[in-house]
């Protein structure tokens, strides 16, 4: 029934493989949840400038993602990705066969899910700026972009970082699910050892404990950097 | 006009369309069971999360840390390939549910919303007032009465709103089943890319049911919350 003596290193075992595929996992979520808060950012700019249109699109792009289920958006950017920059490739006049690989789509596919909660949680921390604030900056005769970097800023990381933190385990628990891409991380990593092995339930609990060690650890810190933010204000 | 309905009616949006709808069916039944049971349990592991019976309050709580920690998709393979490779559990009554995909499905979805739930309604019942208590424990309310009238009605109405983003999260989460073999509305969309290979087409007409599923799961919790906050409504 278990075969937990399958996960020593080296050729005998599957530890090493294990290793790097939780690598791999945490390398997709880093990925993903950067560019996620980039494109967070500006889905919360398209919201909070005074454009219909581009609140519209805003909107509708959050509104959806987060109405349909998370295979589906990866399943629509793996097997439709490649038609789509093949399409755009075809304008400039590239006209040979693309295809991206499968850590580049994994990484857009979390991280188009991952902006839409994102940019939730950053629009909330902003709308906690009171405008005096910013006038008070402008008063002091400060340009646009130093009251973004020092004054908006710190106060959006700071009110924002509870949110991000569970954004962050909502990323790491939703790569997952990019196993089905055939990129190697854990939950794919157990599959084909299960495979191999004949014995799912020692790899899958594996898979299960990994994820557990991610998750506490990186809860624990964002839990630091929360009181490091934090100093000077009560909680 | 005609031409236009039939330009409409042959495109492959529409067809799929209707492919997938015939999973509709799946997908509700796999909510219908999973819901009503994860709400019950939740309300009832939230109850034993919050008790004074120490051993009762940490187990719960180290099975919430447990499916909270790791990815739905983890615990629905562990139900699916996990325990059916255990020969025992083949042996015994349990196989009769575990060899469905189904069952699992249901197993696992319910096993996964009763730790969200119940972190949800502990939140719930740890916010209301002790004097409410305290009111209803003069008046002569043994416990029970004071679980019934005051503690579950005032905890449930004000987590409404959070139960249901956990209830559009579980309409999500059943796609996860179709990894199973389960035909829903995502499986039935992965079989007619593979048959049209059009992948935009079959996933963006299985999005629009999925979205129009999560509106009307919206109106519901909307719906609700009017009917049970009579004292915060604009106009009577």
């Amino acid at each position: 029934m278990f075969k937990f003596d399958k996960l020593v290193f080296g050729d005998a075992g599957w530890g090493d493989e294990f290793l790097i595929a939780t690598l791999m996992t945490l390398l997709v979520s880093i990925l993903s949840m950067g560019l996620g808060l980039f494109l967070a950012i500006i889905t919360v700019w398209a919201k909070i400038i005074q454009n219909g249109i581009t609140r519209f699109i805003a909107n509708f792009y959050t509104t959806v993602i987060r109405g349909v289920p998370e295979l589906l958006v990866i399943y629509l950017i793996f097997f439709g990705g490649n038609a789509v920059v093949m399409s755009i490739a075809k304008v400039f006049g590239y006209n040979k066969y693309i295809e991206l690989n499968a850590l580049t789509i994994a990484t857009i596919a979390i991280a188009v899910i991952s902006a839409t909660y994102s940019s939730e949680v950053l629009r909330a921390a902003y709308l906690s700026i009171s405008k005096g604030q910013i006038e008070a900056a402008k008063a002091l005769g400060m340009n646009k972009f130093s009251i973004f970097f020092k004054v908006i800023t710190p106060q959006v990381i700071r009110h924002a970082l509870p949110g991000i933190g569970n954004v962050w385990q909502i990323t790491l628990k939703d790569t997952s699910l990019i196993s089905v891409t055939g990129l190697v991380e854990i939950m794919r990593q157990s599959r084909i050892s299960s495979n191999v092995e004949h014995s799912p339930l020692t790899f899958l609990i594996t898979a299960a404990i990994l994820y557990l060690c991610l998750t506490t650890i990186s809860g624990r810190v964002f839990k630091t950097l929360e009181v490091n933010y934090s100093k000077g204000f009560s909680a | 006009m005609n031409e236009f309905l039939s330009i409409i009616q042959n495109s492959l949006i529409f067809k799929n369309f209707f492919l997938v709808l015939s999973g509709l069916d799946n997908t509700i039944l796999l909510l219908s069971i999973s819901l009503p049971l994860g709400f019950v349990l939740a309300l009832l592991f939230a109850l034993g999360r919050v008790s004074k019976i120490v051993l009762l309050s940490r187990t719960i709580a180290s099975y919430i840390f447990i499916i909270r920690g790791t990815p739905l998709l983890v615990q629905i393979y562990l139900i699916y390939f996990g325990l059916g490779s255990v020969k025992f559990i083949r042996e015994s009554f349990l196989w009769y549910a575990l060899k469905e995909p189904f069952w699992c499905g249901v197993i696992a979805l319910t096993i996964n919303t009763v730790a969200y739930g119940a972190e949800i309604f502990r939140g719930g019942i740890q916010s209301i007032e002790k004097s409410q208590v305290e009111s209803g424990l003069s008046l002569g309310f043994g416990k029970f009465l004071i679980l019934r009238k005051i503690i579950l009605p005032i905890a449930i109405r004000k987590v409404l709103p959070s139960y249901g983003n956990e209830l559009i999260l579980m309409v999500k989460a059943t796609s996860l089943v179709s990894l199973t073999t389960y035909m829903e509305m995502t499986g039935i969309a992965r079989k007619i890319m593979a048959k049209t290979f059009a992948p935009v087409e079959a996933f963006i007409a299985a999005g629009i049911l999925y979205l129009f599923l999560n509106f009307l799961m919206v109106q519901f919790v909307k719906y609700l919350e009017w009917k049970y906050n009579p004292h915060l409504r604009l106009n009577n």
